[in-house]
């Protein structure tokens, strides 16, 4: 009887379905444990926060492009922050903080997986919901509760958290050195902390999802390529976020009451301070043992929606399958390994530093084999371009661009004079930032329908993109050469140095790029909201895709498909099979229903009887299991 | 009222934006034919190309204008393996950048959907896959070769007749300190610390007698250097863009940087026919609210001259002579000397 509660859960909404399942508001677009549901709310709250995170750069963007301009309009919202014309140096500070804050954290890592774990995973492993529905809706409302704290931090007098995203101590802990290290910094850890507890949550959930509830016939090399990168993604927030949390413990103790974990040999404002013994370099491995994870934790779903986008609209399998698994994997494993590259100059043993080097040297192989396989999946396609699919071709785009500079970042010696230059930042916001970002609006292009049951509209997604793509590169590309000439980044101003003095009209031009390619988010948000109400209803399968979400209603009830769950015979990327009559072979047809385009292994399999292979006994024998929840239970 | 009517006029802005999508959008589903979507396909395909191009030759026109407000050649030995190195990887990543991008984008516009068009369907291919994992795999390793090799020469111990200069960052500025005729820094407490004392010197060392603090940062050409790198109050980053020289300063850890210089401030001027250039020395680690503003000018000097001017600094103590009373009592005398008496 141990069992019950888990097949209740399970077959539950499917006994349900014609009776109550919709529930009341709250139940139902509130506190749901709807994975549908709560995938929207995390995309909406995502979506949010993408808006918050770009209004803050655009606010920022103004003081680097335009130094002199007088910015006494931006009183009414900014108040006492503007003195006589000028953007407070520590308000720049506090956005350039808040803006990476919420990007790295709120938008790629919750808004990101978030969203596409909890649709997809049990849509496309065949599962009636999460493994766990109340810890999955408890981790929304954790990551709820996070945004609010850290929405509530930007509102207060002393300026929320000002010591950039990394918030090294010893500037985070001392409000003597910056007013934003106060309350500011005090409501940051707070938010963190029920972040962190909202994504190990999730995690565990997505985790258990995949290994416990896929449907019969869906082995792990039957997955679509999405639902192992989120997979990964989960292990790999499982095994770091954990050692973030460990770095704010301290950070908070250090903060608070009086310890010195980071803090030693500090004379501020006049007055010795009695900490001794302790090392910010402490701070910085335990957050970067969590902070370059994170930016694979970004990408990968990334990767994995992009590949999925890319062999639906290629009409083509995804080329070499189980490399895209493997260098997954390997990535995965390395990303833990290459951390202290953030750190080559932060006076770290040189020695390590070499360690370092060579792991983000190996790194870059599995990250290059990916691109070689998308672009082998794109030879002699059959291109639709969806606006998803433009998308994840853009995706592909700043993915390789911003990773060719990881060569030149990985090498300790450049590292020397790129660190903490424009050129990293042009590095991470074409690699990390708008690569996830594309792939973020790829899968809500893709997914739309079967999130909302209506088409977005098509025309615009194209406008979207080319304006977006465009201008993402007007923005990030010239910061490479901001780098080359030595700028640092996270300067209010450039004025004070002959060496940084140039490039004023480049500056300029970049924010101009900014503000553009932000308006072009607006089709993006009209769209979306316009379509889920009043777009074109979507049909069954619109881009007749393989993977099992497709096969549910247009739009799923509580339980994805009424009756029984699907039945899986083969992989997701059977499109354009030599000898099929169509273009895609969905993941539950049998072999045995496509004589005509088996493949030779294929049809040696049907010889033997392998039942998964065949059919017809594999599914009699799963509708009797499925249809009978009360012998399950016995 | 002047707030009202921006928003409402903002209101009828969105308004405007919404009627003409209708518009267009009813327009355009009563001309509809069968081929439309076709035509989205192939005006998306189009400008795959040109944005290709168009992307290219931008990169390349633009990298040629923007190299002149690159910086100079490298002021330092080791800069010079810096750029080398940079220009290495530059050129590598660069051939893949171009090759990858064309492909990605040719190949979208080669095989865009047309009727009739049947993908290929080509699962995967062992020898191509191995092929492009090894052979990254061997360029990148190369890479990291040539990078250990420069990287293990700029951080290995610094020679042992290298200028000893200390340079402390505090919120906001950076200050030096030299050792002073005796070459050795003297002692240092951070608890000594105060608004005079920033240094924190500790004067029961009798090397720390002679040691003086310019307000520039001097060094010599062609001599190596050691900067030995503390910080007062928060991280720091000791940054000198020309000498592609960069190290954290840390509160509680001390760390170094030794290097040499190959110019001097008027070869440099010389060579870049600006009179007024000087070398700087910025922040590179976010400090505060005026990371941007931790200016120090840099003076790099022929060995002599550098000597020369060397010799006639006053010790920190004998311009603070109040901080005689911290002598003790055995060395007062030694103190006395150091501050007063010697000019050498």
């Amino acid at each position: 009887m141990a069992v019950q509660p888990i097949h209740q859960s399970q077959e539950e909404p499917f006994v349900a379905h014609e009776e109550h399942h919709e529930g009341n508001f709250i139940t139902k677009y509130i506190f749901s444990q709807d994975h549908k549901m709560i995938a929207k709310q995390y995309l909406v709250t995502g979506i949010m926060w993408a808006i918050a995170g770009g209004l803050l750069s655009l606010l920022f963007r103004l003081q680097l492009g335009f130094p002199n301009a007088n910015m006494d309009w931006l009183k009414p919202l900014l108040g006492d922050w503007i003195q006589s014309g000028k953007i407070d140096p520590e308000l720049y500070l506090a956005l350039v903080t808040m803006h990476g804050t919420k990007m790295v954290f709120f938008v790629l890592t919750a808004g990101l997986s978030g969203t596409f774990s909890n649709f997809l995973i049990p849509l496309q492993i065949g599962a009636r919901d999460m493994a766990s529905g109340f810890m999955n809706m408890l981790s929304y409302w954790l990551f709820f509760t996070a945004s609010v704290i850290m929405f509530y931090s930007m509102f207060i007098e002393t300026g929320p958290a000002g010591g950039g995203w990394t918030v090294y101590p010893p500037l985070s802990v001392l409000p003597q050195a910056i007013s934003g290290s106060g309350l500011g910094m005090t409501l940051w850890l707070i938010s963190m902390s029920f972040f962190i507890a909202s994504t190990l949550m999730g995690g565990i959930n997505y985790i258990t999802t995949v290994i416990n509830l896929r449907t019969k016939g869906m082995s792990f090399w039957k997955l679509p390529l999405t639902i192992w990168a989120l997979f990964f993604t989960a292990i790999l927030g499982l095994l770091t976020f954990p050692v973030l949390f460990a770095a704010a413990l301290l950070l908070i103790f250090d903060r608070s009451f009086g310890t010195s974990f980071y803090l030693s040999d500090i004379y501020i404002a006049g007055e010795v301070l009695p900490n001794v013994g302790g090392s910010p370099l402490l701070y910085q491995h335990l957050f970067w043992f969590l902070g370059h994870p994170e930016v694979y934790i970004a990408i990968l779903p990334a990767f994995g929606i992009v590949s999925e986008v890319i062999a639906t609209n290629a009409r083509k399998p995804i080329f070499g399958y189980l490399a895209m698994i493997g260098s997954m994997f390997v990535i995965t494993f390395l990303s833990v390994t290459v951390w202290a590259h953030h750190m080559f100059v932060s006076g770290m043993s040189p020695f390590l530093g070499s360690l370092f080097m060579l792991a983000s040297f190996i790194i870059a192989v599995p990250s290059s084999v990916k691109v070689f396989n998308w672009l082998a999946t794109l030879w002699r396609g059959d291109i639709h371009f969806t606006p998803a699919m433009l998308f994840a071709i853009g995706m592909v785009s700043f993915f390789i661009a911003g990773g060719v500079t990881g060569l030149f970042v990985a090498n300790s010696a450049i590292d020397i004079q790129l660190h903490d230059t424009y050129f990293i930042v042009a590095h991470f916001h074409l690699v990390m930032g708008s690569a996830p970002f594309f792939g973020f609006l790829t899968g809500g292009y893709h997914w739309f329908p079967k999130m909302f049951g209506r088409m977005m509209h098509k025309g615009l997604g194209y406008l979207h993109f080319w304006l977006t793509f465009a201008g993402v590169y007007l923005v990030f590309f010239p910061m490479h050469y901001l780098g080359m000439a030595g700028f640092p980044r996270r300067y209010y101003s450039f004025t004070g140095f002959d060496a940084f003095s140039s490039f004023t009209d480049l500056n300029a031009f970049i924010s101009i790029a900014a503000f553009v390619t932000f308006g072009a988010q607006l089709i993006f948000l009209f769209n979306f909201f316009y379509s889920m109400f009043r777009g074109r209803r979507a049909p069954q399968n619109p881009w007749r895709s393989n993977t099992l979400e497709w096969t549910a209603p247009i739009n799923p009830g509580h339980g994805n498909w009424p009756g029984s769950l699907p039945v899986v015979y083969r992989w997701p990327y059977d499109y354009s099979k030599p000898g099929a009559q169509e273009d895609f072979i969905p993941q539950n047809v049998p072999f045995a229903q496509t004589p005509e385009s088996n493949l030779p292994e294929e049809v040696k399999a049907i010889s033997e009887g392998l039942p998964e292979v065949v059919g017809k006994d594999f599914q009699d024998k799963m509708e009797g299991d499925d249809i009978s929840p009360e012998n399950l239970a016995q | 009222m002047e707030k009202i009517l921006i928003a409402i006029s903002f209101g009828l802005l969105l308004l405007i934006i919404y009627l003409i999508f209708r518009a267009v959008t009813l327009i355009l589903s009563v001309n509809r034919r069968a081929s439309d979507t076709d035509s989205g396909n192939r005006i998306n395909a189009i400008l795959m190309i040109i944005f290709l191009t168009g992307g290219m030759g931008l990169i390349f026109w633009y990298s040629n204008k923007a190299s002149a407000h690159f910086l100079p050649e490298s002021a330092s030995v080791h800069g010079v393996w810096i750029d080398e190195l940079f220009e290495t990887t530059l050129l590598i990543t660069g051939i893949v950048f171009v090759i990858t991008q064309t492909l990605l984008f040719y190949f979208s516009y080669r095989y865009q959907h047309k009727p009739g068009r049947k993908a290929l369907f080509y699962p995967h291919n062992n020898k191509l896959e191995i092929t492009w994992t090894v052979v990254p795999a061997i360029v990148f390793i190369a890479l990291f070769v040539a990078g250990l090799d420069a990287w293990s020469k700029i951080t290995s111990k610094a020679p042992d007749d290298a200028v000893v200069i200390e340079i402390v960052g505090q919120q906001f500025s950076w200050i030096v300190r030299y050792p002073g005729e005796d070459g050795t820094l003297g002692a240092y407490d951070y608890r000594l610390t105060d608004g005079v004392n920033s240094f924190g010197m500790d004067f029961t060392d009798r090397a720390s007698f002679d040691d003086f603090t310019p307000p520039q940062l001097h060094i010599p050409k062609g001599k190596p250097v050691l900067l030995k790198i503390r910080a007062k109050d928060v991280m720091h980053s000791v940054y000198l863009p020309h000498f592609r020289l960069k190290m954290d300063a840390v509160p509680g850890m001390p760390t170094m940087f030794h290097f040499v210089a190959r110019f001097t401030t008027q070869e440099m001027r010389d060579k870049l026919g600006d009179q007024e250039f000087n070398f700087e020395l910025a922040c590179a680690e976010l400090c505060g609210r005026a990371h941007f503003a931790m200016r120090l000018m840099v003076v790099v000097e022929e060995e002599e001259d550098f000597y020369a001017w060397y010799k006639a600094q006053k010790p920190w103590l004998s311009e603070n002579p109040e901080y005689l009373s911290k002598v003790p009592g055995t060395l007062k005398e030694w103190a006395g000397i150091k501050t007063e008496h010697v000019n050498f």
